[in-house]
This record gives structure tokens, sequence and C-alpha cells, in this order.
């Protein structure tokens, strides 16, 4: 059996049982399919919706690009959104009155960066000295980024009066971000995004560095033998994942939420893992991809308004079945395919 | 238990190609006997105990236990009849205590573990044979050979009535061996077959009652001991060696010098005191595979660390330097696995060539990395293209793949089994590029399973056999008695 039939295969299989699903749900699915296309594109706001979610989404994507390429699970990029948006509300805090807005903002943006890559490096290091599993030591950096938020959230920046688990206090609006229209999502947000995107793709195939990368990805030992050094390109996957996950961070504060909210980070990061898992690690099928899933996350926000049957919850299933067949299905290839 | 072997055969690979590891092998050990099972590197002996323990399956050919034909599947199997095999790396839980250990695997009655029972029975085996064993010691606490003496319990608590045991006398102790022997002895009076392999000549003169000899996967033939050892290794290494073809190409300039090195193995420690290989020299490593080859080439590689004692490349000392000055100092080594060690499986020959390229800029010229690779296929007779991945390779195009990636000009060069997996041409061809290299001041060492490439290839050839590195011998003054002699432990 050829590769592609595992592959393909799979990806109907996953199509079928979404199907079967829905149908259980007692809604046609084809009414669902269009509650969610309405509930993506009905609207300007609905689209700008998209749109802001995907900025953020793609940003976590790209970042991850380089962390499953240098054979990492950086499953502590929740974390580094977090630490992103942490320190861009601290930078706005701290120059918001002193300095001209369009600066300010810009310096938010700058620490937001700098908070992820700090966040990125601290588990690298974990994994790379300290050789503990990046997976333990994101998801425990994970916790200790979550308790941070809420602890500032309800501690030294909680809102005047009495404290509020919907945030801090929100910034005024000279210092949010500018967006399209009336709608959420922000032209400079989305250009970052496309620019990382774009840039990633130029840099995995282009240049030593994107080559090293995938080499110590592949096989550490034989990397090593041929002389590039394991330590350098995992340190510098997680530092780029982090500062692009703090850039998301930042704009979900500076764009989005306008404060600093306890779940600020919105499983985006997570999201972003199952798109690059999607992509088998491909940055030019990320940007599709990750509008795709955008597109089902808001568009599911309508479904229970719309139908009565079904709960946005469904966008959980469909993201996550596809990706966990997309996966058996390459596993098969691997296994059984013939090239 | 009298184990009988008859007429076996086993065949790993395509129906055509691949390897006869087996070729009609028959082999048999009364009960109460001690038989020796020797032979050189890819003789097949392996493949034989492999089969009897249970962990592949003979293609044809009959096994007989106490005259019955039987069929073992799994090493479970093998166990319960009576058959168990004692790995040269114990099979064991380092974590876990020696009675833990002993526990493992048994098949207890009820859910609930006897620990006394056991205990009684591991107290009453150890007096047996005198075997000092703490039961509440962790197993990563002991030595090899007190490792090798629980899983000699351990077999015989299960009932094992034939003991296979791999090469045991690697790595432990002159007291323990004598041990050792004591308790096989013992056991063979008990009435239970003891089949020892080992390349060890003066072991197998001391234990065994009868010797098998397999070369290449054949039987050669069966003879009682004592014989003289001269016959033993006729059997196993055949009457004649080739003979040195190699042109004088040794400079005057040392490329290596090793004072008092000590390097550790997993089981043993691995000791050379002198050598000093000149410029253009070439320097062969023969021996059983797991003598320490591998990890005298990994340090001098710079991959792996020594010890203790010092290590000088072109004078410059080397002792504990990383790895990127290894490099930097012209030093290359091609590992012997080319998928797990050597190539990066996913990626492909123009991407190996560039990752091999020195930098010059942040972007990778795909057009000179392009070329670059069309003229090593060529010029190494890679049957690939640039972009193909070099894990679709065939062994032996992986093999030319890593030969064409290593710089040029190279101070000194490290290779395990340079050869394996090429057809004769291809060697022949392959040893006249390192050659060319040699004569441009480069100096080689090489670790081969292949006797005859060590004779005709080496100037000369270091011998490690037991964990003990034989004093460097010229190639002209070997013949195959010093070097079977040498092989077998005599130095």
């Amino acid at each position: 059996m050829p590769a592609a039939f595992y592959r393909i295969g799979a990806i109907v299989i996953a199509l079928v049982l979404i199907i079967l699903i829905a149908l259980a749900s007692g809604e046609a699915p084809l009414s669902i399919a269009t509650a969610l296309w309405n509930g993506a594109f009905g609207t300007f706001d609905q689209i700008g919706r998209v749109g802001s979610t995907l900025t953020v989404l793609l940003l976590c994507s790209t970042g991850l690009i380089y962390t499953f390429n240098a054979g990492l699970y950086n499953l502590g990029i929740e974390g580094q959104i977090s630490l992103g948006a942490i320190a861009a509300t601290l930078g706005l805090r701290l120059f918001g009155e002193a300095l001209p807005a369009p600066v300010a903002i810009a310096l938010a943006i700058v620490l937001g960066m700098a908070g992820g890559m700090l966040w990125g490096l601290l588990a690298g290091a974990l994994k790379v000295f300290g050789k503990i599993s990046e997976i333990f030591a994101g998801l425990g950096l994970n916790f200790v980024a979550q308790g941070l938020a809420i602890y500032l959230i309800f501690g030294p920046w909680k809102r005047p009066g009495v404290a509020s688990s919907s945030g801090t206090e929100p910034f005024k609006d000279t210092l949010w971000l500018g967006t399209f229209g009336q709608t959420e999502a922000t032209p400079v947000g989305l250009a970052l995004a496309l620019i990382a995107i774009v840039a990633t793709i130029i840099i995995l195939r282009g240049t030593y560095f994107g080559l090293k990368l995938r080499a110590v990805g592949r096989n550490l030992r034989a990397s090593y033998i041929l002389g590039i050094p394991a330590t350098r390109q995992l340190l510098s996957a997680f530092v780029i994942c982090g500062a692009l996950a703090g850039l998301g961070g930042a704009i979900q504060v500076l764009g989005n939420f306008h404060r600093l909210t306890p779940t600020i980070s919105g499983n985006l990061g997570f999201l972003g893992l199952l798109v690059v898992m999607l992509s088998s690690f491909d940055p030019r099928l990320v940007l599709p991809i990750a509008f795709f899933f955008s597109a089902i996350n808001v568009g599911s926000l309508q479904l229970p308004l719309v139908l009565e049957r079904v709960d946005s919850s469904i966008s959980g299933v469909i993201q996550g079945m596809l990706v966990l067949f997309a996966l058996i299905g390459r596993g098969l290839a691997e296994v059984r395919g013939k090239n | 238990m009298k184990v009988e072997l008859l007429h076996i055969h086993k065949h790993f690979g395509p129906r055509e190609a691949g390897v006869r590891a087996n070729d009609d092998v028959s082999m048999t050990v009364e009960a109460g006997t001690i038989h020796g099972l020797l032979g050189e590197n890819g003789a097949g002996k392996s493949t034989l105990v492999k089969m009897l323990s249970g962990f592949i399956t003979r293609d044809s050919g009959t096994i007989l236990l106490d005259g019955r034909a039987v069929e073992i599947k799994t090493p479970t199997d093998a166990i319960r009849k009576g058959v168990g095999m004692l790995h040269q790396d114990p099979m064991d839980f380092p974590p876990l205590t020696v009675l833990e250990n002993f526990m493992a695997g048994k098949a207890h009655a009820g859910i609930f573990i006897n620990r006394r029972a056991d205990a009684n029975q591991l107290k009453s085996l150890s007096q047996q044979f005198n075997f000092t064993l703490n039961p509440n010691a962790h197993v990563n606490e002991l030595t090899v050979g007190e490792r090798q003496q629980l899983e000699i319990l351990r077999l015989l608590s299960l009932g094992a009535q034939t003991l296979i045991l791999d090469e045991p006398t690697t790595g432990i102790s002159a007291f323990q061996k004598t041990s050792l022997f004591a308790a096989l002895k013992l056991l063979a009076q008990q009435g239970k077959s003891i089949i020892f392999v080992s390349h060890k000549l003066e072991d197998v003169e001391a234990l065994c009652d009868e010797v098998t000899v397999l070369r290449r996967g054949k039987l050669i033939g069966t003879t009682r001991v004592p014989c003289p050892p001269s016959q033993l290794v006729e059997m196993m290494f055949g009457k004649v060696l080739a003979t040195p073809t190699k042109p004088q190409t040794a400079g005057e300039q040392m490329a290596l010098q090793i004072q008092q090195a000590v390097i550790k193995t997993d089981t043993f420690d691995l000791q050379i005191d002198h050598l000093n290989v000149q410029r253009g020299e070439v320097i062969g490593l023969a021996g059983l595979e797991g003598s320490g080859q591998s990890e005298f080439l990994l340090a001098c590689a710079g991959v792996a660390r020594y010890h203790s004692g010092s290590l000088n490349i072109h004078s410059v000392d080397m002792t504990h330097k990383p790895y990127r000055q290894f490099l930097e100092a012209g030093v290359c080594y091609l590992p012997a696995d080319r998928l797990k060690d050597g190539l990066v499986a996913g990626l492909s020959i123009s991407d190996h060539v560039a990752l091999r390229t020195p930098q010059r800029s942040v972007f990778i010229n795909h057009a000179e990395s392009l070329s670059t690779a069309e003229k090593a296929i060529s010029t190494f007779n890679i049957r690939g293209r640039p972009e193909s991945h070099v894990e679709r390779l065939s062994g032996g195009n992986q093999q030319r793949t890593q030969l064409a990636l290593m710089p040029n000009p190279l101070n000194l060069i490290l290779m395990e089994h340079p050869t394996r997996g090429l057809d004769i041409e291809s060697t022949i061809w392959v040893w006249q590029q390192l050659i060319a290299r040699c004569q441009q001041g480069t100096a080689i060492l090489f670790a081969s399973s292949d006797l005859d490439e060590i004779m005709q290839y080496s100037d000369r050839v270091l011998v490690f056999s037991g964990g003990r590195v034989a004093p460097a011998v010229a190639a002209t003054q070997l013949n195959v008695d010093t070097l079977g002699q040498m092989i077998g432990g005599k130095f």
C-alpha cells in the first residue's frame, strides 16, 4: 500500500467519525457545518475575531516549528505566552504614562518577547543541563507562570477596590493596539505573525541554522559526530519559540484583552501544538492549518446560540480527531507504506 | 540434560543475497559435560545459541532435548524446557536488590510474594556453589562477576538443566573466574550440561571436555580437550592469512601518542601502556567484537573520555579536550552503525554535504552543495542522487557516502569496519583511496572483523582480547598461529 493511502485514508476516517458524532447529537452535520461557517465568517466582527485568534495561534505555531524540528516537545509554550503577557503588562504599567503611547506599546512588545524568551530558556536549560525532560519542565513551568499571573492579578496589580478574577485594571484606550475598524484583529499583530511564518519558511530550508536544527532533531548522536553542537541548537530553538510565544502573549494583552487575565494564554499554545503536529513540522502548511483551526474555534462559539443540541466544545472534537488520525495515518505510512 | 542440535540452518536477509549465519551445523552436548563453542567474528556461534535459548527461530534442522524433538519459540519457552542463557551483559535489574532479581520471573502460586521461601532458596543455592551474595544489596553495587553468579542461581531456581554462557570470563577477576569454573564443574557433576561460548583459548582448555569450532557459519569440527592449541587456532582461522600488500607510507613525525591510558567500558577497564603512531601509518585493531576496540576509537576521536592517561595528536596534548577541538585538529571518526551514529536519516546526500562544508554565510548555497554532491556521487560511485535521503541508500552506498563526506586533508582517521557491507571490488577501491590519503600523511586506525583485511592493509596490528591490548606487532611478523593465539588471549 503506498504511503499516501494511509495518510489520506486516516483523514477520511476522521471526517467520517466527526460526521457520526455530529449525527449522534441529533443535528444534521450540514447544519453544523453551515453554523460553523457563519459563526466564523458571517459578520466582520467574527472575521476580526478569527483574525485575532489566528495572530496568536500563528505566532505560537511558528515558534513550535523550531522546537519540533529540533526534536523537542515544548509543552511549556503556554507558560511562555503567559510570561510574555505578564512582561508586556509590566511594561505598560511602568511606561504607559511616562512615554508616548506608540513607544510604550513598542516597549511592551519587546518586553513581552523577552519574557517569553526567558521562560523558554529556563525550560531549555533544565533540559540541556539538568537532563530533565522538556515535557516535565515545560508543564511545571506552566504552573509557575499561571500561579504568577494569578498572584499579580489578586495581589500587587489588583483592581482598585476589590480584586477581580476578570483580570487587572484595563489600560486606557490610547494604549490599545490599533485594530481593523471595530473588529478585534490588529494589523500590527497579524503583520508580525505573517512575517514570522514567512521568515521561518526561509530559515528552515535555506539557512545553515535551519539545517543543523533539523539534523539535531532527527539524530542527535550522528549530528554530534558530524560536528554539530547540540546544545546551541536546542537552546536556540527554545529561545526563538519563547520569543514568539511571548510576542503572542503581549498581543493578547495589547490587542485583545487590554489587561492581564488569569487565562491570558487561552490554550492557544496547546492548540499550536496540534497545528504543528498536523503539519508534519512543515512550516509551509502552518498558515492554512492555523487559519482552519482559528475559524473552527471562533465559529463554534456561535453553535449553542444557533443550534439547540450542539455545544461549542465540538471544536475540540473536530481538531483533536483530525490530529489524532493524522498521526495514526503517518505512523502506519512509515511502518507499512511503500514509496 | 542431553542437548542435540542437528543440521541447523539459519539465513538472514533477502533470498539471493544476505548471510548464511548457520550452514548445516550440528552439535551434541552430553549431560554432565562442559562443551566449548569457539569461533571468530561472524562464525555463527551467537546465532546458534540464540536459537537454543529462544531468541530467534531456526530455518530448518532439529533440536532434541533428552532425545525429544522440541520447538523453542521464546526465551520463556526455553527456560520452561530447561535451557537457560547467561548473557555477556547480565540481563538483570540494577535498581532492584539481589533478592528481588532472584525472585523475578518465577511462576509464583497465589498473589502474595513469599519472601522468606525465596530468600532461603537463594541462601541454600549460594552455599552450594560457594557464592557470597548479600540478598539486600542493590544489583548496581555488584561487580560483573557477582551479577553473573546471581544470574546462574536464578536460572537454576527456574529449573535450568542446560546452561549457556556467552563470553563469561571478560571483566571478572581471577578469583571470581576460579569460583565460576568450580561452580560449573559442580553443575556438570550434578548432570547438567553446559555450553561455554568463548574465544579465550586457555579458558576453553582449562574447563571444557569437548570443543566445537565454527567458521563463517560452517561447522569445522568437534574435538576432545586437551588438544594442541595450534589445532584449535587452525580450526578457528584456517591455515593461511592474506599477505600484507600495503606499500610503505609511514612518515617521520608522530601523528598519535598515547601513554598509560585507561578507558572504562561497561564491563572492564581497557589498559594501553604505550602507543606511538607515525604519520601515514595504518594500525589495524583485531580481536573479537566487544573487546574494547569501539571504546578505544571513540576515546581517540575525542567523543569519549579517557579515564586516565594522556593523548597527543601531532604533539599537541589533546587529553580531556572537547570534541570540537579534535575536529579542528583534523581528526575524523567513522562509526560502524552508519544510520545510527554517522548519518542523519531524513536528510539527503546534498544536505549532508552542506553540513560538512565550512560555513561562509547564513544562507546555504544550494547550487554549490548540489554540485559538490554530484561530484562526490560520481567519484565514490554512490548509487543515488543528491536529493536521495540517506536512509534509502543500501548499506554499501551509505558507507561510500560516509567516506565521501570525510574532510580533506586529515591528520587522523578512525574507522570501525570500513568495508562492512561492500563487495570485493568496492573494498579494494576504498582502500586505494585510503592509502592515497596515507601517502599525504594521514594516519589511520581501523577496527575490523575481517582478519584478511587487517593483514593486507595494516602496518602494525593491535590485538584486543578479554579487556587487554597486546603491544603492536608488525603485520609482516604475523601468521595464523601467532595472530590466532593472541586473539585467543595468549600474549
